[in-house]
C-alpha cells in the first residue's frame, strides 16, 4: 500500500515535471536559434520572434524548476531506503547536475531576460545559448542517474556491507543505456519545443498573424521537427535493442511476448492481453519485424516473459518479475504510432513550405495547431514504458521497488503529500496552460525600437 | 580521509550561500507589499531581485543534492523524518516561484493581489520551515539505532527550533529591507530604510536569543565560541549601522545571516543529526557519509565548478548593480515604461526595464570614483 502510494506520487510528479522540461529544452534551443538569426541578418522579425517565444519559454521554466525541486526532495522523503543504499552512486550525478547545469541555466536566464539593454549584443546572445546549454546538460546528468537504475554500471559490491559502491564515475556516462536514452530525450525535447513553436505559429497564421514573421518561425520549427523526430525514432529503435540486452523483460513485455520466439513477428494491434491473458487476439502482425526491432537481426530471438520469469525466480528468489504488460504493450504503440503521425504532418509541412504555401494552407495550419498534443502524449507514453518496464525493480537486479520506500513514513503522510501535490499541480498546471494560451494568442509586439521612440534612453543599444 | 570533513564544510557553505542570497529574496517577497504600497511600487521592489532570485534558489537545490550524494544517510533520515515540514516547504517554494512569474501576467487587480498575498505567505513560510528543520538537527530528534526517524510531526516543533525559524524569518526581513534600500531610489528607498530601522531591534533580540540558546543546546560551557560571538557582534553592528549607513548595514546583515547558519553547522560537527533518544544513535559525518571514491570524484568536480559558478553569479550582480527607479518620472506614463517586474514581463514589455539611477553605494565602497553608467551604454 505504502509502496503503491509512493509510486503513484513519483509517477504523478515526474510525468508532470516532464510535460514542462522538454518544452523548456526545446524552446531554449529554438529561441537561441531565432536570436542567432537576428544577430546575423539583423532582420527585426527575428528579434520580435525571439521575444515572443522567449515569453513562452519563461512561463514554462518557472513551473519546470519548481516541479523539479519536488523530484529532488522526493527521493529522501518517500524513498529513504533507496537513497541510503545508492546515494553514493545515484546522488553524484544529481549533485553535478546542480553545480554544472542548474546554476548555469538559472543565472543566465536572469541575465538574458533582464540584460537586453545592459549587455552587448554578442554577450547577450551568448547568455541564451548558455541557458540552452544548461538545460541540455541538466538532462544529461539526470539521464545518467536514471540509466544507472535501468542498467547499473561502474560499481562494486562491498564485501563487508554488501552495499553497491561507486568505483568508476565514467562508466555512468559511457553506459550504453545512458548514451542512447540521453540522445532520445534531447531529440524528444527538440520535437516538443518545435511542435509548440509550430502550433503557435500556425494558430497565429490562421488568425491573420503576420505571414512574414510567423511563416519564418513555422518554417524553423518544421526544419527542426522533422529531422529530430526521424532521428528520435532511429535512436529509439537502437535503445530498444540495448534495453532488450540488459532488461529483456521490459522489451518482452512491450511486445506482450510470453513465449520465446525466433523469428518474431510484430503485433500491430491486439485485443485483450495484460498480465493474466497470455493469448490475446492478434488483429494484425508483421512477420520478422519484432526480431528486427529487438535484435537488429532478421531472424533474431526474443525470449518470452514466462522463461524470463523462471530464470529470474531462480536467480533472485521467488517473486513476480513481470511488469504491467498492458502499460508496456500500449506505451510502446502509442509512442510509435503517434510519432508516425508527427512525421507525416511534418513532411507535409516541409513540402508545403517548399511550394511556398505553408502560410496559406488552412488544413495544414489547423492540423499543425492540434498536433501540439502529440509530443506530450509520446513523452508520457515513453516514460511509462521505460519506468514501468523496470518494475518490480527500483534498481535493476539490485533493489526491489517495494524495499526502497521510507520505513518511517506512514500511509497518512503519503496520502497528505500526494493530495497536496495533486491539488497544487492541478491548479498550477491549469494556470500555466491558460497563460501559455493567452500569450500564444497575443499579438506580436512591435519592433522594440519603435515602441521606445520618445523615451529618454534608447531601449536597446545596437 | 579528508574528504568527509571537506563535504561537511561544502554543505555548510551551500546552505550559507543559500541563506545569504535567497535570504534577501525572501525578505523582498515578504516586504514587497508593505514597502511597495501601490502596484508600480510593488513591481519596482520585486524588480530588485527579478534577474537574481532564480539563480539564488539553485543554492538550495545544490545543497540538497550535495547532502544526497555526500551523506546519503543524512539526506534519507532528514527528508523522510521531517516529512510534513518538507511537504510544506515544497508547497511554499512552488507557490513562491510561480507567484514571481505569474503575478504580472494579467492586468486584473484581484489576480495581482492574490499572487502578492501568496508571495508574502510563501516567502515567510520557506525560511521559517527551513529554520525549524535546521534547529531540529542540532536540538535532536527521536532517531533510533537504525538511524530512522521514530517521532511524530509534533516532535519536529520544539521551542528551540521554532525560535531558529522565527529568528531566520526576522533576519530575512531585515536583510531584505536593507537590500531594497540599497537597490532603489526615492520613496521606496526611504520606506525600506525606515522599515529596516524598525525591525532591527526585534531582529537583534531574536538573534541574540538564538545565539544564547544555541550555545546552551550545543552544551557549550561558560563562553561563546568565536562563531557564536561573531553572530552576536554582527547583529549588533547591523542594528547600529541601519540608522546611518545603507551599504554597511547590508554588509552587516549579510555577515549576520551567514554566521548564524555557520554557527549551527559548527556546533553540530561532527554530528549531522542529533538523536534525542540516545546520543550514540546520532548521525555523524562518519556513519552517514558516502564511499571515499564518490566523495573524491565530487570534490574534484565541486572545487572546479564552484569558483566558476561564483564568478558568473558575481558578474550577474555586477551587471544589475544599479539602483532601480521608484516612481516613473512623468505623470500617467505608458504601462510599458514602468519597470517590468517578473522575468516574463521584462520580455513581454516591448521596452525592457530601465534603471533610473547610478550604481548603489555598496558598489561604490570598492569602486568609489566610478561615475554612473555602465560601460555598454
Amino acid at each position: 500500500m505504502r509502496a503503491d502510494l509512493a509510486r503513484w506520487q513519483f509517477a504523478f510528479t515526474s510525468v508532470n515535471h516532464f510535460l514542462f522540461v522538454p518544452v523548456t529544452i526545446g524552446l531554449a534551443v529554438l529561441t537561441a536559434l531565432l536570436q542567432t538569426a537576428w544577430h546575423r541578418n539583423g532582420k527585426p522579425e527575428y528579434l520580435r520572434l525571439t521575444r515572443f517565444f522567449g515569453v513562452l519559454l519563461v512561463i514554462n521554466v518557472a513551473i519546470g524548476v519548481v516541479t523539479g525541486l519536488v523530484q529532488e526532495f522526493e527521493f529522501g522523503m518517500n524513498w529513504s531506503a533507496y537513497s541510503r543504499l545508492v546515494g553514493n552512486i545515484f546522488g553524484a550525478p544529481l549533485a553535478m547536475e546542480g553545480l554544472a547545469a542548474f546554476f548555469l541555466e538559472s543565472t543566465f536566464l536572469g541575465l538574458w531576460l533582464f540584460g537586453w539593454n545592459k549587455l552587448s549584443r554578442r554577450v547577450h546572445l551568448a547568455t541564451i545559448w548558455l541557458v540552452a546549454l544548461g538545460s541540455v546538460l541538466s538532462a544529461a546528468f539526470i539521464m545518467a542517474a536514471n540509466s544507472w537504475m535501468q542498467h547499473p554500471v561502474g560499481y562494486v559490491t562491498d564485501p563487508k556491507t554488501h552495499l553497491p559502491v561507486l568505483n568508476d564515475i565514467w562508466a555512468l556516462f559511457t553506459n550504453p543505456v545512458f548514451v542512447w536514452s540521453y540522445a532520445k530525450v534531447v531529440l524528444a525535447s527538440l520535437v516538443t519545443g518545435a511542435a509548440v513553436m509550430l502550433a503557435v505559429s500556425a494558430w497565429q497564421l490562421r488568425r491573420g498573424g503576420d505571414r512574414d514573421v510567423f511563416g519564418k518561425s513555422a518554417r524553423l520549427a518544421l526544419v527542426v521537427l522533422v529531422p529530430a523526430i526521424l532521428f528520435a525514432m532511429l535512436v529509439g529503435d537502437e535503445l530498444g535493442v540495448i534495453e532488450g540486452r540488459y532488461q529483456p523483460m521490459k522489451i518482452a513485455a512491450a511486445e506482450a511476448q510470453w513465449t520465446t520466439c525466433q523469428p518474431c513477428s510484430f503485433s500491430l494491434i491486439q485485443i485483450g492481453g495484460g498480465n493474466n491473458d497470455h493469448t490475446p487476439t492478434q488483429i494484425l502482425a508483421i512477420p520478422h519485424l519484432l526480431s528486427l526491432l529487438a535484435t537488429n537481426h532478421w531472424n533474431g530471438k526474443v525470449i518470452g516473459m514466462s522463461p524470463l520469469q523462471a530464470q529470474y525466480a531462480a536467480k533472485y528468489g521467488a517473486g513476480n518479475y513481470v511488469p504491467d504488460v498492458f502499460i508496456q504493450y500500449w506505451g510502446m504503440r502509442v509512442m510509435a504510432y503517434l510519432a508516425v503521425i508527427v512525421v507525416l504532418v511534418g513532411l507535409w509541412g516541409l513540402w508545403l513550405s517548399r511550394r511556398k504555401k505553408l502560410a496559406t494552407s488552412r488544413k495544414f495550419l489547423w492540423l499543425a495547431t492540434w498536433m501540439v498534443i502529440l509530443p506530450f502524449l509520446i513523452n508520457t507514453a515513453g516514460w511509462l514504458l521505460t519506468e514501468s518496464g523496470r518494475q518490480p525493480w527500483i534498481v535493476q537486479g539490485i533493489m526491489l521497488t517495494k524495499n526502497g520506500i521510507s520505513p518511517s513514513v506512514s500511509t497518512t503522510y503519503l496520502v497528505i503529500s500526494l493530495t497536496a501535490f495533486v491539488l497544487l499541480y492541478g491548479i498550477l498546471g491549469t494556470v500555466d496552460l491558460l497563460l501559455m494560451l493567452r500569450y500564444s494568442r497575443k499579438e506580436l509586439a512591435p519592433v522594440p525600437a519603435e515602441a521606445a521612440a520618445g523615451e529618454p534612453v534608447p531601449a536597446m543599444d545596437y | 580521509m579528508a574528504f568527509v570533513p571537506l563535504w561537511f564544510i561544502l554543505i555548510a557553505v551551500l546552505w550559507t550561500g543559500f541563506f545569504v542570497l535567497e535570504g534577501f529574496d525572501m525578505g523582498v517577497g515578504m516586504l514587497h507589499g508593505a514597502i511597495g504600497r501601490d502596484d508600480a511600487g510593488r513591481r519596482t521592489v520585486m524588480h530588485t531581485i527579478g534577474p537574481l532570485w532564480d539563480g539564488n534558489e539553485v543554492w538550495l537545490v545544490v545543497a540538497a543534492a550535495a547532502m544526497f550524494a555526500a551523506f546519503p544517510g543524512w539526506y534519507a533520515t532528514l527528508f523522510s523524518g521531517a516529512y510534513l515540514l518538507v511537504v510544506l516547504l515544497l508547497c511554499a517554494l512552488i507557490l513562491r516561484g510561480v507567484s514571481f512569474e505569474y503575478r504580472d501576467k494579467r492586468p486584473s487587480r484581484r489576480w495581482r493581489q492574490n499572487w502578492s498575498r501568496l508571495l508574502v505567505v510563501a516567502s515567510l513560510l520557506a525560511p521559517l520551515v527551513i529554520g525549524i528543520i535546521l534547529g531540529d538537527l542540532l536540538h535532536g530528534l527521536p532517531i533510533g539505532a537504525n538511524h530512522e526517524y521514530a517521532g511524530s510531526f509534533w516532535n519536529l516543533l520544539q521551542p528551540y527550533s521554532i525560535l531558529v525559524g522565527v529568528a531566520l524569518v526576522s533576519l530575512c526581513v531585515l536583510h531584505g529591507a536593507t537590500f531594497i534600500a540599497l537597490k532603489t531610489t526615492g520613496a521606496i528607498r526611504v520606506r525600506a530604510g525606515r522599515l529596516a530601522r524598525r525591525v532591527a531591534p526585534v531582529t537583534a533580540l531574536l538573534v541574540l536569543a538564538f545565539v544564547g540558546w544555541t550555545h546552551v543546546t550545543a552544551g557549550g560551557g561558560a563562553f561563546l565560541n568565536p562563531v557564536e560571538l561573531l553572530a552576536a557582534l554582527a547583529i549588533l553592528a547591523a542594528w547600529a549601522l541601519v540608522r546611518s549607513h545603507e551599504g554597511w548595514a547590508f554588509v552587516a546583515t549579510t555577515v549576520t545571516i551567514a554566521v548564524c547558519i555557520i554557527t549551527i553547522f559548527v556546533d553540530l560537527y561532527p554530528r549531522v543529526m542529533v538523536s534525542s533518544t540516545n546520543p550514540a544513535y546520532s548521525l555523524t559525518v562518519r556513519n552517514s557519509a558516502s564511499a571515499p571514491y564518490s566523495l573524491k570524484v565530487m570534490s574534484v568536480i565541486a572545487l572546479v565548478l564552484l569558483p566558476i559558478v561564483l564568478a558568473y553569479q558575481a558578474w550577474t550582480y555586477y551587471v544589475f548593480r544599479r539602483r532601480i527607479g521608484g516612481q516613473p518620472p512623468r505623470p500617467a506614463p505608458a504601462p510599458l515604461s514602468r519597470p517590468a517586474v517578473s522575468a516574463t514581463a521584462a520580455l513581454a514589455a516591448s521596452r525592457p526595464a530601465q534603471p533610473a539611477a547610478g550604481p548603489h553605494r555598496l558598489w561604490q565602497l570598492w569602486r568609489p570614483r566610478r561615475g554612473g553608467g555602465s560601460s555598454r551604454r
